[in-house]
């Protein structure tokens, strides 16, 4: 019997990816809260995550032909949307309402932390199967 | 690894908050500094914030995340306050003094402002760090 990292691990490891990129997106806005005219952008997480998993088993990759031919490995395009405002008009153009990306980057961190938690709960398992010296 | 990313992004808003910071100080210390003329005078100076465009090519599938330049520092094209004071040894010949159009008020909330963006950042740094860290630790424990 093989162990299969792939299932064992489940969808956390995808999972982590994701929230790693929204933490990402997320600095982004808070560090463009100034920024005349920038529009606070989040993930779309459940379209985000089916794609980290497509990605992963390697279906949305272009079909190369020939050397010369560009890897056209599809990156996280179309998961990124524009935040709609909460205030329709700040007078600059800028849509970052910093109370609220600063608590959806904590919520973030705590979620990774989660998804972190379940990662290492795997491994540990898979350590005691490995090790069978349990008594 | 994408969390590395967000080192750059704050990291170049901190510097944009530091030039902020910079120009209001630089705006409080000069509020009273008087000339004669207007071309000499000082006038409020504000940095233009910019987002910061990914370099193509450079950067990895996945990484959208925006930081900020500071495009330029533009000087306010406000009235300068022109005031009568003909035995202020700066006064031209009509007797006039040119005062700077910076608003020490505006400036100090503006400084609170910046202070307060810069502190953001520096959790938002603190946060990815401790997340790394914890990536790090992954299966020891």
């Amino acid at each position: 019997m093989t162990i299969s990292f792939d299932k064992a691990f489940g969808i956390h490891q995808y999972t982590i990816g994701v929230r790693s990129q929204r933490a990402e997106v997320l600095a982004g806005n808070i560090a463009n809260a100034d920024t005349p005219g920038y529009k606070a952008q989040d993930l779309d997480f459940s379209s985000a995550l089916s794609q980290a998993q497509g990605l992963q088993s390697g279906t949305t990759e272009l079909m190369r032909t020939n050397n010369q031919h560009l890897a056209g490995a599809s990156a996280m395009s179309g998961t990124l949307k524009y935040r709609v405002p909460l205030q329709a008009d700040t007078g600059d153009g800028n849509t970052v309402d910093l109370q609220q990306e600063r608590s959806a980057f904590l919520e973030n961190g705590l979620e990774y932390q989660t998804s972190l938690e379940f990662l290492n709960s795997k491994i540990n398992g898979l350590l005691k199967a490995l090790k069978g010296d349990q008594v | 690894m994408s969390l590395f990313r967000i080192f750059d992004v704050a990291g170049s808003a901190m510097s944009a908050q530091s030039v902020r910071l910079n120009t209001t100080a630089s705006n409080l210390a000069n509020a009273d500094s008087v000339s004669s003329s207007v071309d000499e005078t000082y006038r409020a100076r504000r940095p233009v914030f910019a987002a910061m465009l990914q370099e193509a090519g450079s950067g990895q599938p996945g990484s959208e995340a925006v930081g900020v330049q500071v495009q330029g520092i533009v000087e306010s094209d406000a009235p300068l306050l022109k005031e009568f004071n003909p035995n202020h040894p700066m006064a031209d010949k009509d007797g006039f003094i040119y005062k700077p159009n910076v608003n020490p008020i505006e400036e100090m909330a503006d400084m609170i402002s910046a202070s307060r963006s810069y502190q953001t950042n520096v959790q938002v740094a603190d946060t990815a760090k401790q997340m790394l860290l914890q990536t790090l630790r992954l299966g020891k424990g």
